[in-house]
């Protein structure tokens, strides 16, 4: 396999400590395994996420991504940007779209940067998902071929979310039914529970926290319906979704009666352990619900 | 100030002072965005709705509104319209124009939550999440603030054994390094867009 190189755009929530500090440490375990390099931008800002618009208007959250971009542009140049985290991939691809598409726009943007002596010279293709990283640029056949370890007799729900998918999708597919997160899962060796319904069902987003109620509604049922498709575990590919279906468990326990206790990991664990990686690569201990089934895999 | 040049057309101004908004003049009351949102129940107005009374010259009634808050955006509809509205982006605009005209709704959540979201980001570059946090829990007072942070403490407790919630953030935490530009340069965003879209 070749050696690929992108220009990484880790985000916030992917910071040490920080509540998906797991989705850094596996992708970075990851990437590794698979041979590819990732760049951090150096000295990037937060993209402002969807929930921005409350505080900021639209041309400072374009200002946000275009920042991101520039500082790409200038110390990593002729590499994809590459982002982890569902919201700020489609922050950074939405804020290059709107650029290209509005000379006003692009002519303002370009004069706020210039305060912090940057220029979007728009000379980066649109920001990618690392998941597309996977599929497009490395392919299920490769990825399967460097299987050390299958996940065999481990029943996934591929919970894809919102952001992951919508309004760009991965690899051409459905918005309602997309396989990718499937077939993954399968390249793995694992059994995907490829009729799971609450697949690309929204968690509420940033709104878990402000509308609580109304939020873990959504959560029961994305939980629900993993229970009932006989799931050993949840795996999703957007830290947002992780956070939102792992540590609220409780309180729609409290809420509801039920008796909530799946494992929610990432795409990126799954490959660290079936290639061969530690729990510890895998950050399978930064869990509040332990994913026992996958560390008993990796400690073998 | 600048209400008096719209009074009569609710849709000029929306079409030149809200993110996106002149796309609202190409829906054609189809409904689809209308059975799209995780939150239907909660929308008074859905997406649908608040399109015909823009078109209706209903300010006041769509400014004042509560739905466009209870938007996850999850581009439900903006996939689904087959006029391609970018659906999100106008319910984002809107609800960003009746904060800037003071005509959201008292102790709307997800307005205050945003706003908490925006001023922690603006200051260091990056989300501290545990700043983040406590701010929500302690927007109504310190009393509520314990007992909104009692509520959750099993949460919180979690995500630290798990080392997913850094309790050292407090003093600092994550930032960037060229902070005065960052400054500098939302500062100018603002107020060219403030000028171009007559916010006061
Ligand atoms: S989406 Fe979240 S994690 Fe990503 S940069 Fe923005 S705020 Fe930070
Ligand atoms: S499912 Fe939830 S966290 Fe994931 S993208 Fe949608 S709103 Fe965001
Ligand atoms: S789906 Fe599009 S065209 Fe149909 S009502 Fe909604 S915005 Fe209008
Ligand atoms: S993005 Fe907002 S408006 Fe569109 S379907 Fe989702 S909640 Fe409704």
């Amino acid at each position: 396999m070749a050696n690929k190189q992108y220009s990484y755009y880790p985000g916030c929530s992917s910071q040490n400590g920080a509540s998906s500090s797991n989705l850094m440490k596996s992708v970075e375990s990851m990437v590794k395994l698979l041979d590819v390099q990732l760049n951090e931008i150096p000295d990037w800002n937060c993209c402002g996420a969807s929930i921005g618009y409350a505080g900021g208007g639209e041309l400072p959250r374009i200002a946000l991504s275009a920042r991101n971009i520039a500082l790409s542009e200038q110390h990593n140049p002729g590499q994809e940007i590459v982002a982890t985290c569902a919201a700020c991939w489609l922050a950074t691809r939405e804020a290059k779209e709107r650029l290209d598409h509005s000379a006003t726009l692009l002519a303002e943007t370009n004069e706020a940067l210039k305060e912090a002596g940057l220029v979007f010279k728009n000379e980066a293709p649109p920001a990618r998902h690392m998941v597309e990283v996977l599929i497009d640029d490395i392919g299920y056949e490769t990825l399967k071929s460097g299987v050390k370890k299958p996940l065999e007799g481990i029943k996934f729900a591929g919970y894809v979310g919102c952001q992951t998918n919508r309004p760009f999708g991965i690899d051409g597919e459905s918005f309602e039914n997309p396989m990718y997160l499937d077939k993954l899962i399968e390249s793995m060796g694992g059994e995907a529970i490829t009729n799971y319904d609450q697949k690309v069902t929204c968690c509420g987003g940033a709104l878990a926290f402000s509308e609580p109620e109304k939020s873990q509604k959504q959560i029961k049922d994305i939980i629900e319906s993993a229970y009932d498709h006989g799931a050993d575990m949840i795996v999703t590919p957007c830290p947002l979704c992780q956070a939102n279906t792992e540590i609220y468990q409780n309180e729609v326990n409290k809420r509801y009666g039920t008796k909530f206790n799946i494992p929610v990991t990432y795409y990126s664990q799954l490959i660290t352990v079936a290639y061969g990686g530690s729990g510890k690569d895998a950050a399978l201990d930064g869990h509040i619900i332990s994913p026992t089934k996958l560390v008993d895999i990796a400690s073998k | 100030m600048s209400i008096e040049k719209y009074r009569k057309n609710f849709l000029k101004e929306v079409e030149e002072r809200v993110e996106e908004g002149q796309w609202v003049k190409m829906c054609m009351q189809c409904g689809v965005c209308a059975g799209s949102c995780p939150f239907g129940p909660h929308w008074e107005h859905t997406p649908q709705k608040i399109f015909m009374m823009i078109r209706a010259g209903k300010r006041e009634e769509v400014l004042t509104s509560d739905s466009m808050w209870m938007c996850t955006s999850c581009y439900n509809c903006v996939v689904r319209c087959p006029r391609k509205l970018p659906i999100t982006h106008i319910m984002h605009g809107l609800a960003y124009l009746s904060k800037r005209e003071g005509l959201m709704p008292k102790n709307q959540p997800t307005a205050q939550f945003g706003q908490l979201f925006w001023d922690n980001l603006t200051k260091n570059g990056r989300v501290n999440e545990l700043k983040l946090s406590l701010g929500m829990y302690f927007k109504d007072g310190f009393s509520q603030g314990i007992k909104n942070a009692m509520a959750m403490q099993s949460v919180g407790m979690g995500m630290m054994k798990a080392k997913r919630l850094n309790p050292m953030e407090i003093l600092g935490g994550h930032g960037i390094k060229d902070k005065s530009g960052f400054s500098a340069m939302l500062k100018k965003a603002k107020e060219l867009e403030d000028a171009r879209r007559k916010l006061a």
